[in-house]
């Protein structure tokens, strides 16, 4: 009765955020029916499929209402970590905790967490009422309470008119829409999304992901998405996972990873960087761009610097170096500039090829690389 | 002026197109009329006629071979053609049943194994299928006659009197009938659980659903065209079967298979069994109608 009672005061968790619980499964309003710190923790885990070694030791923290997505090139193990936490992967070793609730080997259907997959797989056989009153009826809802809930689901996601319809009916969007309400209708205590958006055009794939960031800070579900797309992670995290290679490299805020990343690899997966080659000398950081008080780690090495943040002058100013135009592209808001010696600048001035300039590489923009 | 259009790159007009088609599917229409569709159509006449006193065809028009179906003989009632009838019926459901319960497994076995290894596990499926129905149940008889390791086994097990056969008997009559058609259901079957999505599996088991649930809205409406196609080459042939009941199951057991091969051989009476040889083509329509009508529920449920 409760259920109802939260629904009509409109929500799927409306309560969250704040007070940091959601869930309407929690049925006591309370205490949680899993758990109360509610995060989610996984602890080294490891996979091989055969010789490919998918996953070495991945260790991670997501907090409980939290966006956290996992980033990645594809083949960084990324989706199979998102599979080891809906349950249809165990790891080799490692430990799934959510709430302080071992779930390592606790079987899908039994997991408090719900997927919105990569191809959505809805139910051809279904229509989108029954799709989403999927998960429900599973767990053996009474009807009343199927309906309740369905249909404030499908509100939330705007589908009320498509109740009737097939999937094989629905635009892509709109089945991406209906994949959401079938998993967020169980109120998960995490929604997993595998690359939910790689099947939209680029327009509606930017307003999703607007509905999509609002939709979860409105219901304060945790959600972990994996993408491979930068810009679709930073516009909806509140932290993102940079992985490579079996391991997650850095995680941070989306400024965090992008203004500080910690490696050359997350430095150029995020957004383009220049990556200067540096030596450790007596005054301080030696570059073919001027000497910079920095500490760094090794001998020689490299920094990085994102293009938005060097300075371009078309006269000297103090600690300037002089450079020469090879390219301009032209982007609209801004010019693009590929500078010899080489590097890469973003401005609003108006510059053409063979143009001399000077530069200045500000020491706040330089990021020590420590790989 | 015909309409043109472009059909696979090529422009043309829906006539000529109607014409190639037609001229593509008349080799196998002339050969479905001459074979299957007029010597059926000979039945009905011939199911009207009577038996002369030499066994030739008396053309009359009665319903004697009809009401000799449904047991009016001449030494009274009996409802021995009706009940074999309905044990066609009942066997040939059964036949279906077993079949699919056991091509469901087998199908997904041969899934599991590496794609080399695919077509060596489907042959040995078809292998006892390159033999000749009347030595596969032939051999059946010797693998269930008496002192046999199955009959042994049986009689250790105190469910056969020692030195008696295991057939003729039910289970025999099944173990033959469903080694007959396992390759039809497992054939069929295995070519949609290959092509199967597995993303909609456990999209089933994400929400919070069981085996049973995953079977029922993962795997069956996938598997729902095989699986048509597996129940109908099954069912259709084992409502005909005459060699295994003869052979396996004795008196007891008869079907109108085994009534229609009596009818034409044994008694020469070509109008009887023409009779009987309709009631079970109607039949095996009136099944497959129920079965599709459910099937189309099943589908959009």
């Amino acid at each position: 009765m409760l259920f109802l009672k939260r629904i009509r005061r409109g929500g799927l968790g409306r309560r969250g955020g704040a007070s940091g619980e959601g869930s309407l499964l929690r049925s006591d309003g309370a205490e949680g029916l899993w758990a109360t710190s509610g995060g989610l923790g996984l602890q080294g885990i490891t996979k091989r499929f055969g010789e490919l070694e998918v996953l070495r030791g991945v260790s991670l923290e997501v907090h409980r209402g939290e966006f956290f997505t996992l980033l990645g090139p594809s083949g960084c193990g990324k989706t199979t970590l998102l599979r080891i936490v809906g349950g249809f992967e165990v790891p080799d070793a490692g430990r799934v905790v959510l709430g302080g609730r071992d779930l390592t080997h606790l079987p899908a259907h039994r997991r408090p967490v719900n997927t919105v997959f990569q191809n959505y797989a809805l139910f051809p056989h279904l229509t989108v009422y029954e799709n989403v009153a999927f998960g429900l009826r599973s767990r053996g809802f009474p009807e009343a309470e199927v309906r309740a809930r369905v249909e404030y689901a499908l509100g939330l996601l705007h589908l009320e008119g498509l109740l009737h319809r097939y999937p094989q009916q629905l635009s892509g969007g709109q089945k991406q829409r209906v994949a959401l309400a079938r998993a967020l209708v169980n109120e998960p205590e995490v929604l997993l999304l595998d690359e939910p958006m790689s099947a939209l055009d680029a327009k509606l794939r930017a307003e999703v992901q607007v509905e999509l960031r609002n939709l979860q800070r409105r219901l304060g579900a945790t959600f972990i998405l994996v993408t491979h797309d930068q810009e679709e992670a930073m516009a909806v995290s509140d932290r993102i996972g940079v992985m490579e290679g079996g391991r997650i490299l850095q995680v941070g805020t989306p400024e965090e990873v992008y203004e500080r990343p910690r490696t050359r690899f997350v430095a150029e997966f995020l957004g383009v960087a220049n990556l200067i080659p540096a030596r450790r000398g007596k005054g301080g950081v030696e570059t073919p761009w001027g000497t910079f008080a920095l500490e760094v780690p090794w001998e020689r090495g490299f920094l990085a610097m994102r293009p938005e943040r060097v300075e371009v002058h078309l006269h000297a100013v103090p600690g300037s170096v002089p450079a020469r135009v090879r390219q301009v592209i032209y982007r609209g808001a801004y010019l693009e500039a590929f500078l010899e010696p080489s590097l890469r600048v973003r401005t609003a001035l108006r510059l053409s090829p063979d143009q001399e300039i000077f530069v200045r590489l500000p020491v706040k923009g330089l990021v020590v690389l420590h790989e | 002026m015909n309409r043109l259009l472009v059909w696979y790159g090529e422009l043309t007009t829906a006539p000529s197109l109607f014409l190639r088609g037609l001229l593509l599917v008349l080799p196998g229409m002339v050969w479905l009329l001459a074979f299957l569709v007029l010597p059926g159509l000979v039945l009905l006449p011939l199911s009207f006629a009577e038996r002369g006193a030499f066994g030739e065809v008396v053309w009359t028009f009665s319903w004697e071979n009809y009401r000799r179906l449904l047991g009016f003989g001449v030494l009274g009632y009996s409802p021995d053609n009706l009940l074999a009838l309905l044990r066609t019926l009942w066997v040939a459901l059964v036949t279906t049943l077993i079949c699919l319960l056991l091509a469901y497994p087998i199908a997904f076995f041969i899934r599991s194994k590496p794609r080399a290894q695919r077509y060596l596990w489907l042959s040995l499926v078809l292998i006892p299928f390159w033999t000749n129905i009347v030595i596969r149940t032939y051999a059946w008889q010797l693998l269930l006659a008496p002192e046999m390791p199955f009959a042994r086994l049986a009689s250790a097990l105190g469910l056969l009197e020692p030195g008696m056969a295991l057939f003729p008997s039910t289970l025999a009559v099944y173990v033959g009938m469903v080694s007959a058609f396992l390759p039809f259901m497992v054939l069929p079957l295995y070519s949609s659980v290959e092509r199967l999505d597995e993303s909609l599996l456990e999209a089933v088991r994400d929400l919070y659903g069981g085996p049973w649930r995953v079977f029922l809205h993962g795997v069956l409406p996938q598997t729902l065209p095989g699986l048509t196609v597996g129940v109908i080459l099954t069912f259709v042939p084992a409502m005909g079967m005459f060699v295994v009941p003869d052979l396996l199951g004795g008196a007891k057991h008869l079907l109108v298979g085994n009534l229609i091969q009596q009818a034409f051989y044994t008694m020469r009476d070509w109008p009887y069994g023409a009779a009987l040889s309709l009631v079970l083509v109607l039949l095996t329509l009136l099944a497959l109608r129920l079965y599709r009508r459910h099937g189309k529920e099943v589908e959009l449920a």
